[in-house]
């Protein structure tokens, strides 16, 4: 996984609430097998003006003009501004892998979804959340300024403006710490076998019953 | 000790290590997988060289993208026509096979959706610790377990480590007090529940569904109920252990039989939260209160009752709520104070992990008896939610009864629930479905979906246009 330490980088706008999983990644490119390729289907209903096919080259489709990311102030953008509950709706880690392969790094919400959430720090995104007011707030900035940038600063967990403005912002510590360094979460776990080992044998004792294999 | 939730007891025996952070290392008692999101989970395992820690725990089924036609079906995995759905059930099959995972296959009667077999199977027991790539895991939960959807990622994890990585939830109880009316269903209490806590109501909760409507509800309600809480925004819901659930288990094909079986029921039951526990946070529901729901927009916390009218935005005073509800409109093609009754279908949908066991088959099919689909209704379809069931519906003349009506009986799978199969809504089509979420283009692209209870489906079905299911059946 690749570290995530400080990002300078563009905003885009999500500007509303609810943003559910299936608008991020439409079922359909759920078929594929792999973990890349995403990017160029993500939020593909709102992005394009026709039906996406998986495997399809995009380049010649219709583009819907008035969706922020197929505008030019927009391109390059790392980070996504939106709105509550941002990623709610199913489990799919093909919501974080769309993001992550489009090119963000950071989305910044005053709330989201559980799962997704979490599905996000396995992928090295960083899903950032602030108050309703300062969201609401960034959202004016960058609504008014082309180009508008901001530095999101994990060490320090702040979210800093063009202006120099600072917002501190909460994270785990576990999870800061395998963001900023990349950790493969799985590694980290298998150091602990010999815990798991000793849990299962005590478990074994006292409730046989949950080690039953499944068989044919 | 103090008084302690079920959440709670379900935590604690399941904790390997606590971490200075607040994180924690669960072990995972049950994994099951499904074909969508586990082949780049076992991708990881094989380029990592690892193996399964155990792989007797693990149990799979194809069930997204499955066709649901006979005709698809009888030639098994080489009957898919969709050569990308193809690929990932021989994917899945190819997987389980190179690690020695059991798998129901394809045509094999016990195959289903991952939230219908393990429960049926016994797979899934109370006290257990499950997991699934899948959000609707939770509705394991109806057991007194403790079960969660995953991503891609944690499948993994779970299935290199037989752990999880987790924090503690906290712990809201959602309790619904007395007697629901007649004709009310498990399916009407939980978007009744969605509608008073929205969609982000219980983010960041373990949910314990209480009191005395589901004391008196069946297991399949439970489950019904558990499904849904992630529409909520909770990873896990849950129902205490009592005399029904231990019922329900009893005899399943993995359920511990003899002497264990007894050392198993005295210990479930424990499994509900001491008297005194704490909540951090109560919801309080009246049964009686509850009228059959339809959802009208594209949340599911956007329902109202059957004799309600669509709500006007402009009624609204949260701003972003507000353009929610307007959007939301728009593309159901519906107007702000238009009854709901004046709804006109084009597709109906009973089946998904939320409404596709035996009981909801048999509700709709009670409701559909002897009447005919309206000739308005392009198409009405009745997926079981696994051969098991669809074998039993069978062996009820269930089927019969459906197809008498002019309805479809299929094969089981996810299907039209969130049609990665050839089962989808056209552009702008109305379907009354048993499922549980109602995102745009969730059934097909444009589609508009409206979530009901099974009942409610059926009387759909053969009127043309949502129906009270109780005025309807007397009619
Ligand atoms: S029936 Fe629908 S919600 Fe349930 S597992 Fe299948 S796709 Fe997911």
């Amino acid at each position: 996984m690749k570290p995530f330490t400080q990002v300078t980088g563009v905003v885009a706008p999500m500007d509303r609430a609810n943003v559910d999983t299936d608008m991020i990644i439409p079922k359909q490119f759920l078929k594929s097998i792999k973990r890349t390729g995403f990017g160029k289907n993500l939020f593909d209903e709102l992005r394009y003006l026709d039906v996406g096919q998986p495997d399809q080259d995009c380049s010649g489709r219709p583009l819907n003009e008035d969706f922020p990311l197929n505008q030019a102030r927009y391109q390059g953008a790392e980070i996504l501004l939106t709105r509550k509950n941002f990623g709610c709706g199913s489990s799919r880690e093909h919501a974080p892998w769309a993001l992550d392969d489009y090119g963000f790094r950071c989305i910044i919400a005053p709330s989201f979804a559980d799962i997704f959430y979490n599905n996000c720090f396995k992928n090295g995104l960083l899903p950032l959340v602030l108050s309703e007011e300062i969201v609401e707030q960034l959202f004016q900035q960058m609504y008014q300024t082309e180009g508008y940038q901001l530095t999101v600063d994990l060490q320090n967990q702040q979210v800093i403006t063009p202006e120099g403005q600072a917002f501190d912002f909460e994270i785990d510590e576990f999870r800061k710490h395998c963001l900023l360094n990349g950790l493969d979460d799985i590694g980290l776990t298998l150091e602990q076998a010999d815990a798991i080992k000793a849990y299962e044998a005590k478990r074994r004792e006292t409730a046989p019953w949950l080690f039953d294999a499944v068989k044919n | 000790m103090s008084a302690r939730t079920l959440y709670d007891k379900l935590w604690d025996a399941h904790l390997v290590q606590q971490r200075d952070d607040g994180s924690a290392l669960i072990y995972i008692d049950r994994h099951i997988v499904h074909e969508v999101t586990s082949p780049q989970a076992f991708e990881g395992l094989r380029l990592a060289g690892r193996k399964p820690w155990r792989v007797d725990s693990v149990l799979a089924t194809p069930d997204h993208n499955v066709p649901t036609t006979v005709k698809e079906r009888a030639s098994g995995i080489s009957g898919i026509e969709d050569p990308v759905s193809l690929i990932q059930v021989q994917t899945l099959d190819d997987n389980c096979d190179e690690f020695g995972i059991v798998e129901y296959k394809i045509n094999d009667q016990r195959q289903g959706i991952v939230h219908v077999i393990g429960p049926e199977s016994g797979a899934c027991l109370p006290g257990m610790t499950i997991v699934c790539g899948d959000s609707h895991t939770a509705t394991n939960g109806a057991l007194g377990a403790l079960a969660h959807g995953i991503g891609t990622s944690e499948v993994e994890h779970v299935l290199a480590t037989q752990t999880l990585v987790a924090k503690k939830m906290k712990n809201m109880l959602i309790r619904v007090d007395g007697e629901l009316a007649d004709g009310v269903t498990p399916k009407d209490v939980v978007l009744a529940i969605i509608a008073k806590i929205g969609t982000a109501g219980g983010t960041g909760y373990a949910v314990e569904f209480g009191g005395d409507v589901f004391r008196a509800m069946s297991m399949e309600g439970r489950m019904t109920v558990c499904n849904m809480a992630i529409e909520a925004g909770a990873r896990a819901g849950m129902v205490a252990v009592d005399d029904i659930t231990i019922d329900y288990v009893k005899d399943r094909a993995y359920a511990p039989k003899g002497e264990v079986w007894e050392r198993a029921v005295e210990a479930w039951r424990d499994l509900k939260s001491d008297e005194g526990a704490h909540f951090d946070e109560v919801v309080v529901l009246n049964g009686a209160d509850i009228m059959p729901q339809v959802s009208w927009g594209t949340s599911p916390e956007m329902v109202v009752g059957v004799h309600d009218n669509v709500p006007d935005p402009a009624a609204e005073s949260d701003a972003v709520k507000r353009e929610g509800m307007k959007r939301a409109l728009e593309y159901m093609g519906l107007n702000a104070g238009q009854p709901i009754a004046d709804i006109k279908l084009d597709r109906v949908f009973i089946g998904s992990c939320t409404n596709s066991r035996i009981e909801d088959i048999r509700a709709a099919a009670e409701v559909v008896k002897g009447r005919q689909k309206a000739d308005s209704v392009k198409q009405a379809m009745v997926v079981p939610g696994s051969g098991l069931v669809k074998a039993q519906a069978e062996a009820e003349g269930l089927d019969k009864i459906f197809v008498e009506a002019g309805f479809e009986w299929r094969e089981p799978g996810c299907s039209m629930c969130l049609a990665m199969n050839a089962d989808k809504l056209g552009a702008g089509e109305h379907c009354a479905s048993t499922s549980n979420r109602n995102f745009e283009g969730r059934q097909g692209y444009g589609g508009r979906t409206h979530l009901v209870s099974p009942a409610m489906a059926a009387a759909a079905g053969v009127a043309g246009h949502f129906v009270d299911v109780r005025e309807f059946v007397r009619t």
